[in-house]
């Protein structure tokens, strides 16, 4: 059994109380003496030149300090993708400059051309609106295959609008088209993955500081990785030293990838507080969130699947056109790529797999990493055309899976994507989910709906991800600019509580709760004496943050390693206090004891010891007990999972209702059941979002048609059902301490395709030829569908 | 134009000089400090910002200052036990990990005051019903709808919930 607030244990957050009587503080709680606010012009249209931005009268406004335009940061740095991504025929991606400010030509809705540093932000909303600004509009590139086909070009220097045409794995393509050309049967399905907004309920907020005194700055920003922030600023945008600039992320309210990048109003805000000597703030609306925030996702994918006769799985092809937008942000790159590419084989033994992905520029707002990042489209794609195939051809669609699993025996298994997945166990997820969705009772509430004029269908999906991202020497190969590894300081103190500096970032994952346990079990000591110090660049080693499902696995085996050596110092002051051999010296519980003795300290005593070394060895040990780790995994961690879902749809009206919902996943070892839990939950509820309601509209112009909560259909607690969630079925990750995989995507991952799979169930059992409804399935869709079927 | 708006603000009087277009929420979280409130949308959809003006739920920023004029107003700080410990419904909520990332969190709470007032053993239909202004993105709901549920004295044990073993 789990200690109280061990390993293992579902441990109620401790971070809960303040959020729960108001005493969190998110970034826009923080206020400073003398603050003053930034406000942005935005650009009205999608694509235009700049002629003239007069500030005359806007800089005479009432409390007017400061306007910035584009014209003021020509000479700094641009805002980098992290990764660099090369063409099948070897020539790099294009990379155009991303500025601060728009300079010369504005590139999609809400595109930030100037910025009013006011007294208030009232003042500055006035003085923005008495900018005289003189944009010529151009004709808006939205369409991802006009874009391609055309000479209007986003960004005229680069001469396209193809980002990269990357192939994966190129070696394998003529193997991959040879057996889809010579396969008993090829299941093709063309599909949308459709563009959504992240939409963390608080929004972006900036606070920038500078000490003229000092040459010091400080951002106070909504980050889930302040390092990353910091280095991106320090070494691409300002050029401010590393050591002059502090990031600090406070409490931050919910990310899903969105405040993982490196936005302009961050370097705004100091570039301002430079110039001013004052903190500026700048605190986004939910207008500015929906045009300015990354979005995630929109892929157009054609995908094809070569079965054998016995229904083996030959090859897998695919053809995606994934739109990056207006400017690359700082993962678009990978995000298409070596996080979705590389899944490509799923949860199978099958062969061969062949990825292109063209990227494109479009008029838009930038597309990058969201919740799952890449693996979610990939699993849809996968789990799609599985369930078409299996229609196809006559099989049962859990059968015909399982008949392609990777089997238990065969790990580590290199996957035909390039992967080697170090566990799993994949029949064993099925059999549960089977189970615990109590599946063979879907008959009986299948009548029962159908007695009610509704249909009903059932929907499966296996999928596996790659999370805990990544090996440092790996992802440089593949063109990362940085290293993935992370970091973590034990700090124990004179009195033996102890404070632990990590590199990731909590905005609603618990780290507060969770590492503690870590330390406690290991420790043997009481959680409520270890506090977690995250998301300053001043008190925090150099970690690269949270994202990826990556915290526990790679931040997570940072504090085991730096929790280890801590051990390893205490026993040999240990061994000096008990007068004993370091060798001799056992450590449990919190007491070092010396082998068949019954002599002993205690953690605390050595503590002490340690800080108030009047009798210590400090020619053999030095005083003090902190130490740091920095932990680079040695692959990716492999969750998997099998869920399936229940749905009833009204005929007459088309709408879709998810009755049932079940995920069953393998993240490894399991630290706090609760918080996992509750992870899936939140992915659930995205995940049946995107496939049900969420749709991110833009028109021909490059108008955002749903830019507020009035036209984006946000889930609500009504649109959504209870969850079954499972994870008893875990096999351990081989190579990091914890054993743990990670759990913060899988539920947007796992989701919707078996939302899909079960619509089209639904449809088909009504005698519809329904084969496939593209996302978000909403009333309308399925309406007309449904109407247009035979 | 200037006017001074007074007001009590869980159970403490004050009074403060502000604009026409200062909205409620502006008052609570810049001139008062009490940062609890949350402003998450510009359209009155996210209930981030829900406080209680004379016992009823309100959107504080679709609420301008001066019409809480004499009114008794309660926000998120006034809600724990004059000992300091949770509520009820706060330590239904942290029982039953009914938050995350903790944004939209003071919203629920005040909501569900307001739900559990009206109807003190509400169904889980009239649960998701009642939460139609509150969106929460990191939970699904699931938590929140429990926590609710529990927070009514209702037994929980039954809903769903993560299976450990097999």
């Amino acid at each position: 059994m789990p200690k109280d607030d061990g390993i293992g244990a579902a441990t109620v957050r401790r971070e809960d109380v303040r959020f729960l009587t108001g005493r969190g503080r998110y970034s826009d709680d923080i206020k400073a003496y003398g603050e003053c606010a930034a406000v942005f012009a935005r650009s009205n249209v999608a694509n235009g030149t700049i002629k003239s931005i007069n500030t005359d009268v806007a800089a005479t406004m009432p409390g007017v300090l400061a306007i910035f335009t584009g014209e003021d940061f020509v000479e700094v740095g641009g805002n980098p993708a992290g990764w660099l991504i090369n063409s099948r025929d070897g020539e790099p991606m294009k990379e155009p400059k991303r500025p601060v400010l728009a300079h010369g030509k504005v590139r999609h809705v809400g595109d930030a051309y100037a910025a009013v540093i006011a007294e208030t932000a009232a003042q500055g909303r006035d003085a923005v609106e008495a900018l005289e600004v003189e944009i010529e509009e151009h004709a808006a590139v939205i369409n991802m295959k006009d874009a391609l086909a055309g000479t209007n070009y986003v960004h005229d220097e680069i001469g396209t609008n193809q980002c990269f045409d990357w192939g994966w794995i190129e070696d394998n393509r003529a193997a991959t088209d040879a057996a889809i050309k010579g396969a008993h049967h090829v299941t093709t399905l063309e599909l949308v993955n459709n563009r959504l907004v992240p939409n963390a309920i608080e929004p972006r907020c900036s606070i920038g500081d500078y000490n003229p005194g000092t040459g010091d700055y400080t951002l106070q920003t909504t980050s889930q990785n302040p390092h990353m922030t910091r280095l991106l600023i320090s070494a691409f945008v300002l050029g401010i030293p590393e050591n002059k600039l502090t990031v600090i992320a406070p409490d931050v309210g919910g990310g899903f990838g969105s405040k993982i990048y490196h936005y302009g109003e961050e370097a705004l805000v100091l570039a301002a507080a430079k110039k001013l000597g004052r903190t500026v703030k700048w605190t986004s609306d939910r207008s500015e969130a929906f045009l300015t925030d990354a979005h995630g996702r929109d892929h157009v994918t054609k995908i094809e699947l070569a079965l054998d006769d016995k229904g083996n799985f030959l090859a897998f092809r695919t053809e995606t056109l994934a739109n990056v937008g207006a400017y690359l942000s700082n993962f678009s790159t990978v995000t298409p790529t070596f996080l979705h590419g590389t899944l490509m084989a799923g949860n199978y033994t099958v062969p061969l797999v062949y990825v292109n992905m063209k990227t494109v520029f479009t008029n838009t707002a930038p597309v990058d990493a969201y919740r799952g990042a890449g693996r979610p489209e990939a699993t849809f794609s996968l789990e799609r055309v599985i369930d078409m195939a299996a229609r196809e051809i006559g099989r049962d669609p859990i059968e015909l899976r399982r008949q392609n699993f990777i089997k238990p025996d065969q790990y580590p298994f290199a996957s035909a994507a390039g992967l080697e997945y170090d566990s799993g166990n994949y029949d064993a997820l099925m059999d549960q989910m089977e189970k615990v969705s109590d599946k063979t009772g879907f008959a009986a509430r299948r009548a029962e709906s159908e007695a009610k004029g509704l249909l009903r269908g059932f929907g499966v999906n296996a999928y596996v991800e790659a999370c805990g991202i990544a090996p440092s020497n790996l992802v440089g190969i593949l063109g990362a600019r940085v290293g993935l590894y992370d970091a973590a300081t034990v700090r124990v103190n004179a009195t033996g509580n102890l404070s632990v500096m990590v590199g990731a970032h909590s905005h609603g994952q618990g780290h507060e709760t969770v590492f503690p346990q870590i330390v406690a079990d290991m420790l043997g000591i009481d959680a409520a004496s270890i506090d977690i110090v995250h998301g300053d660049t001043s008190k925090i080693p150099f970690g690269m943050g949270t994202y990826g499902s990556r915290s526990l696995a790679v931040c997570g085996s940072a504090v085991v390693r730096a929790t280890e050596k801590i051990i390893a110092k205490a026993i040999k002051i240990a061994a000096h206090m008990l007068e004993a051999e370091a060798s001799d010296v056992d450590f449990s519980d919190g007491t070092f004891s010396v082998k068949g003795t019954n002599k002993s300290v205690s953690f605390g005593e050595v503590a002490l010891k340690a800080y108030i070394p009047h009798d210590y060895p400090i020619d053999m040990i030095e005083p003090g007990l902190e130490e740091t780790a920095f932990y680079d995994p040695a692959n990716f961690t492999y969750p998997s999972g099998a869920y399936c879902c229940e749905v009833e749809v009204d005929p007459e009206t088309g709408k879709v209702r998810v009755d049932r919902m079940t995920a069953v996943d393998d993240f490894g070892n399991v630290i706090n059941p609760m918080i996992v839990t509750g992870q899936v939950h939140g992915g659930l509820g995205q995940g049946i979002g995107q496939a049900l309601v969420e749709q991110t509209t833009y028109d021909d112009d490059g108008q955002l048609l749903s830019a507020s909560y009035m036209d984006y259909a946000m889930p609500r607690a009504d649109d959504l059902p209870f969850y079954v969630v499972d994870h008893s079925q875990s096999t351990i990750c081989t190579h990091n301490p914890l054993g743990a995989k990670g759990c913060g995507e899988a539920g947007a991952i796992g989701s919707p395709p078996t939302v899909v799979n079960a619509v089209i169930d639904a449809m088909q059992s009504g005698g519809k030829n329904i084969t496939h409804i593209d996302m978000p399935m909403t009333p309308h869709r399925v309406w007309t569908a449904m109407n247009n079927a035979q | 134009m200037m006017t001074t708006v007074t007001m009590t603000v869980n159970g403490k009087s004050v009074s403060e000089t502000v604009e026409g277009r200062t909205l409620l929420s502006t008052l609570l979280r810049d001139d008062l400090r009490l940062t609890g409130t949350h402003i998450g949308c510009d359209t009155s959809q996210c209930g981030a910002c829900v406080v209680h003006v004379n016992g009823k739920a309100v959107k504080s920023c679709t609420m301008f200052a001066i019409e809480a004029q004499g009114a008794e107003v309660s926000t998120i700080e006034g809600q724990a036990n004059a000992d300091g410990s949770l509520n009820v419904i706060q330590q239904a909520f942290q029982d039953h990990h009914g938050l995350q990332c903790g944004f939209c969190t003071p919203g629920m709470v005040m909501t569900t005051a307001s739900l559990l007032k009206e109807n003190p053993k509400p169904t889980e239909a009239e649960v998701r019903t009642y939460l139609e202004g509150n969106i929460c993105r990191c939970t699904g709901y699931h938590n929140i709808v429990k926590a609710i549920m529990a927070a009514s004295g209702q037994d929980v044990s039954s809903i769903a919930a993560e299976q450990l073993i097999s």
